[in-house]
């Protein structure tokens, strides 16, 4: 029986032909990413106990988003420990306030396929999307990793989530995300190894399938896969990297996973997910007429480039509902300026859109942007849990850029379909 | 032995360690662990006690604040049917011992619960009743045991089996 993706992955990294779900083994670290919150200020008191240096300075990667831009004293101090830390510590890929760690980490040609990577954050997974194992750890496993080089693993199993048929106008991997998050719930991952795969997902571009990967986190996976092709190929040509293996990157066809669960993209309509769970997932038009207060377009889940232009699609030439506010935080520098020379900015500006900082934000709840009490919001982010973006009685919705676009114009969950004129051109997927 | 404090429903990471208190060091934190659920519960949780969960105990962020509040309060295990692997790895990392117990919701708030982390037996005095838990592996137990990875470290470092360059 050959071995699936995961496998091959991590049987690279703890250097061995081939491992079987459930054992245990040492692998070790290709990559390891930290931002401010969970890096440089907790690792570095710990190192100092030790005595300690890190294993190779080239491989570790710190972004700056979670603090960013800094509101108060104790926050100036967290970044500022960053950026003395990489310094002393030799690390010379540091990114300060451009972006979101998930997408950063991307877009400047950190990942690529093959590699057994860890970050120092929950949405870890997101690394994935480029055919490689990327997980989230804590900050103490990521001291052992930054000492040793090496983490302990168990072999996951493979679960198989196949997509056929094509994504509609006004669809998008946000919506097969929150479909997969409703039917398998928030520990149908059982901390295993998701790949995603199918036509459907070989047709979505990087950023798309970044919004997948990025999500294995809600489904409780440890990672979320997607075969290296062409597509990847070609992004990371554009981010600078030249010559990727592909080829040696995929499943074995005779490879049978541990589960296999099939959806179909033509059965799909637009999801919402209600408060407080992703699990919480139905079709837009099954939760009825939901009155909203502000629209959030935000995080490394939703304002990538690719998010920017569904939600420029559905509100070029519209206004926002009076009473609505829409705020949107493009996940980075880059993709703020790529937006702001094509027109999908303006778009959103002219709508009445208030633009946030390259930075984890409202979604992160830890201080500047929190949600008052009573506030109903639909978020294009990860995450509804209760409490996390502000009061506990805030209500937090998810749905896709379409959706939450849609919400803004009409100042109530609608089916983005509606606002989006049918003989229009589809969105560029090319991101 | 301790008492046992049970929650239900969904226990997440923000609920652990809420995010507008991130910023501060884990007593801050810890001040402000299950607020959301129970007020008083860290003001009035003691050593040695026992916190009683939903399936999927931590789901959310990585923030090891999660595991290492209750730790900081002195809680001497959490049992749930299942956690998040992330919180799970991350439980043993800060030393906070952490039981997988099918059986976790035959436990009643206030119960008076003993521990055997080794075999992963769990004795409800108030009951009776045995509860039995997955063990947590050997090579886990002994790093919970250490205090957590970092003491553990400084073990191999203090006995060669580690260089630190």
């Amino acid at each position: 029986m050959g071995q699936t993706l995961t496998e091959k992955l991590i049987a690279r990294a703890c250097g061995r032909d081939a491992v079987t779900p459930g054992e245990l083994v040492t692998c070790k670290v290709d990559l390891a990413m930290m931002h401010d919150s969970g890096g440089p200020r907790r690792v570095k008191p710990m190192l100092e106990r030790l005595g300690a240096r890190i294993w190779d300075p080239d491989r570790v990667v710190v972004i700056t988003d979670h603090y960013v831009p800094a509101t108060d004293d104790d926050s100036r101090e967290i970044v500022a420990t960053a950026r003395d830390w990489v310094k002393t510590a030799g690390v010379r890929h540091f990114h300060d306030s451009i972006g979101i760690c998930h997408v950063v980490l991307a877009e400047q040609g950190h990942l690529r396929p093959g590699i057994f990577a860890v970050g120092g954050d929950s949405h870890s997974p997101t690394g994935g999307a480029f055919g490689c194992y990327m997980f989230g750890i804590g900050a103490t496993e990521m001291l052992g990793v930054l000492v040793t080089g090496e983490i302990w693993l168990r072999v996951p199993q493979t679960i198989r989530l196949e997509w056929t048929g094509h994504l509609a106008h006004g669809l998008s991997a946000k919506d097969m995300m929150l479909a997969m998050c409703a039917r398998l719930g928030m520990d149908g991952g059982r901390y295993q190894s998701i790949e995603y795969a199918g036509p459907t997902v070989r047709a979505l571009g990087m950023q798309e399938r970044m919004t997948l990967s990025n999500m294995a986190a809600e489904l409780g996976a440890q990672a979320g896969i997607v075969e290296a092709d062409q597509t990847t190929r070609a992004f990371l040509a554009a981010a600078g990297v030249a010559s990727v293996d592909i080829e040696s990157w995929q499943g074995d066809a005779d490879a049978v996973p541990a589960e296999l669960h099939r959806f179909d993209a033509n059965a799909l309509a637009p999801q919402a997910a209600a408060p407080h769970s992703p699990a919480n997932s139905a079709a837009v038009t099954d939760h009825g007429v939901v009155p909203m207060h502000v629209a959030y377009i935000g995080a490394c889940t939703g304002a990538k480039l690719v998010d920017l232009r569904m939600a420029a699609e559905v509100l070029r030439g519209r206004r926002v509902a009076a009473g609505m506010r829409l705020l949107v935080g493009p996940a980075t520098a880059q993709d703020e300026a790529q937006a702001r020379t094509e027109g999908t900015l303006g778009a959103l500006l002219q709508a009445g859109a208030e633009l946030l900082p390259n930075a984890c934000g409202a979604c992160a709840g830890y201080g500047a942007w929190r949600f008052e009490a009573g506030t109903r919001v639909i978020a294009s982010t990860a995450r509804n849990f209760k409490g996390r973006m502000g009061s506990s009685s805030a209500e937090i919705w998810l749905g896709s850029p379409y959706t939450v676009a849609a919400a803004a114009v009409t100042g109530h969950l609608t089916d983005p379909r509606l606002l989006l004129d049918r003989a229009s051109g589809i969105v560029d997927r090319g991101n | 032995m301790g008492k046992a404090w049970v929650f239900e429903g969904s226990i997440d990471t923000d609920m652990l360690a809420p995010g507008p208190y991130m910023k501060f060091g884990i007593e801050e934190i810890a001040r402000h662990c299950l607020e959301a659920l129970d007020p008083n519960f860290a003001s009035r949780v003691r050593p040695g006690d026992v916190v009683i969960g939903p399936r999927n105990f931590g789901l959310g962020s990585s923030r090891e604040q999660a595991p290492a509040a209750l730790r900081h309060l002195g809680v001497a295990a959490v049992l749930a049917p299942s956690f998040s692997g992330l919180f799970y790895r991350n439980a043993i990392n800060v030393g906070q011992l952490v039981l997988e117990c099918p059986a976790a919701d035959s436990i009643r708030n206030e119960d008076d619960i003993e521990i055997d982390a080794a075999s992963g037996q769990v004795f409800n005095r108030t009951t009776g009743s045995i509860i039995a838990c997955a063990p947590v592996p050997p090579h886990l137990l002994a790093m919970v045991k250490a205090g957590g990875l970092l003491p553990w470290l400084e073990q191999r470092i203090e006995r060669g089996e580690l260089q630190t360059r």
